[in-house]
């Protein structure tokens, strides 16, 4: 299992974001990726995921370009955005079962159950997710991560709206993920001590967008 | 790829259901239009047979595109869309569910209380059937249709007038051989056939090609 990006550059608008951007991750490595407001991370997320066309470069998969391999492609895929992609009106369960079947996994009514008690949403399950808070929502969001068997994993912003106790339950279920022969990839601004697996980090912090603005370095 | 489909057009109904207001909006909307007119020209039998097939059409265009505006918008602020796009399934088959599932929120209940509408309208009774008829297969094609324009002007600002101006003169076909298929009717001896026909013609066509377009447009629309 690999991802590579070949000389990826994107641009929004008139605004270079970044350029000749290249980085490998196999598995069980964990990339985090660096960089203030606005350089570029959240589309650089969205274009590994091929919601967003680059104006140079490739993403491969495997070796092969995840254009050509489509659904193969996102069947090994986790997304999670800024939203949350649950619906107001459903219960936590029925957002749930739903992103679930989407992905293309079933699982009996106790799984769902169970996830969303082992994140720590007991007692909220069979509520209208606008009845919850700002972290329950995510909660519910993340719920999805614990049962997800996709491979790689990319996460925006994951710790965003979180409290102690699931920044904490993430960082674990992160953890076991690497350990697992899985991969992820996340932006955060939280300093968290993520896995004792291989941590690549990448920067997109730097201003001059003719050069490469990669800097990789891996620490155990 | 049926079990993205089904959950997709499982999901709508459900929060159609939860949510009732948006498919009464449509279905009153439709009523309204329909009971104005009367009041607005007079009650004269002959004059309302005459005017009946086209209003009823012209009703349901504007009745349709109503709701076109949330069919995408909705799942889009809330970052659903995005799960749908990458769910490891046909994109098109998964929009051809939520267009179905629109079509069945707001295009069926316009067919299923047509008749009332027609008696208002002293039809007779076979042309109401003809109406109905013409308006069940013709809807889909509004639906259909009207998904591209949605997805196109998904994220766009005063998407909803953008969609209506750009659907309604596409759907002038619809409503020349829906109409003529009930106006015919009300004539002795003439079939209404090839009206009927080409409206089948219409339906089968977008129904093959929308979900493709649509779906290659929502691409587009979420970069």
């Amino acid at each position: 299992m690999s991802l590579e990006v070949i000389k990826l550059q994107c641009q929004r608008g008139e605004k270079e974001l970044f350029s000749e951007l290249s980085f490998a991750l196999r598995s069980k490595q964990l990339m985090r990726i660096e960089g203030q407001n606005g350089t570029g991370k959240t589309t650089l997320l969205r274009t590994l995921c091929g919601l967003y066309q680059p104006e140079a470069g490739e993403v491969h998969w495997n070796g092969k370009s995840i254009k050509k391999l489509g659904e193969e492609y996102l069947k090994d895929l986790f997304y999670l955005g800024h939203h949350n992609a649950i619906k107001a009106d459903l219960s936590a369960l029925e957002n749930l079962q739903i992103n679930t079947a989407l992905a293309g996994e079933t699982y009996s009514e106790d799984d769902l159950l169970q996830a969303l008690d082992d994140i720590g949403l007991f007692g909220s399950e069979y509520k209208p997710t606008a009845h919850l808070s700002q972290g329950q929502k995510r909660r519910v969001a993340l719920a999805g991560l614990l049962l997800s068997k996709a491979k790689l994993w990319v996460l925006d912003e994951p710790f965003v709206a979180l409290d102690g106790f699931a920044v904490k339950l993430l960082q674990e279920v992160i953890a076991k993920h690497i350990e697992n022969e899985g991969m992820a990839i996340l932006t955060t601004h939280q300093e968290v001590p993520l896995t004792n697996g291989e941590i690549l980090s990448i920067s997109l912090d730097l201003n001059s967008s003719s050069t490469g603005n990669e800097s990789t370095s891996s620490d155990d | 790829m049926t079990s993205a489909f089904g959950t997709i057009l499982k999901r709508d109904l459900l929060l159609a259901l939860r949510r009732r207001s948006e498919i009464f909006t449509v279905l009153f909307f439709f009523i309204v239009v329909i009971s104005l007119f009367p009041l607005g020209v007079g009650t004269e039998e002959k004059i309302l047979q005459q005017m009946a097939p086209g209003v009823v059409w012209i009703a349901a265009l504007l009745a349709s595109t109503l709701a076109l505006d949330r069919l995408f918008s909705a799942d889009y602020e809330d970052g659903t869309l995005e799960k749908i796009v990458l769910s490891p399934s046909s994109l098109s088959m998964s929009v051809f569910a939520k267009i179905l599932a629109h079509w069945l929120l707001t295009g069926l209940p316009l067919v299923l209380i047509s008749p009332l509408l027609g008696l208002f309208y002293h039809l007779p009774m076979d042309s109401i059937f003809v109406m109905m008829f013409v308006l069940f297969i013709g809807t889909p094609v509004l639906s259909m249709l009207g998904a591209i324009a949605a997805a196109l002007t998904l994220g766009l600002r005063g998407g909803g007038v953008l969609v209506s101006l750009l659907v309604l003169p596409l759907y002038i076909p619809v409503l020349v051989y829906g109409a003529g298929a009930i106006s015919t009717s009300m004539i002795t001896g003439v079939s209404i056939e090839p009206y009927v026909l080409l409206l089948l013609a219409f339906s089968l066509l977008s129904i093959v090609f929308s979900p493709w377009v649509t779906a290659a447009a929502l691409k587009i629309s979420l970069e």
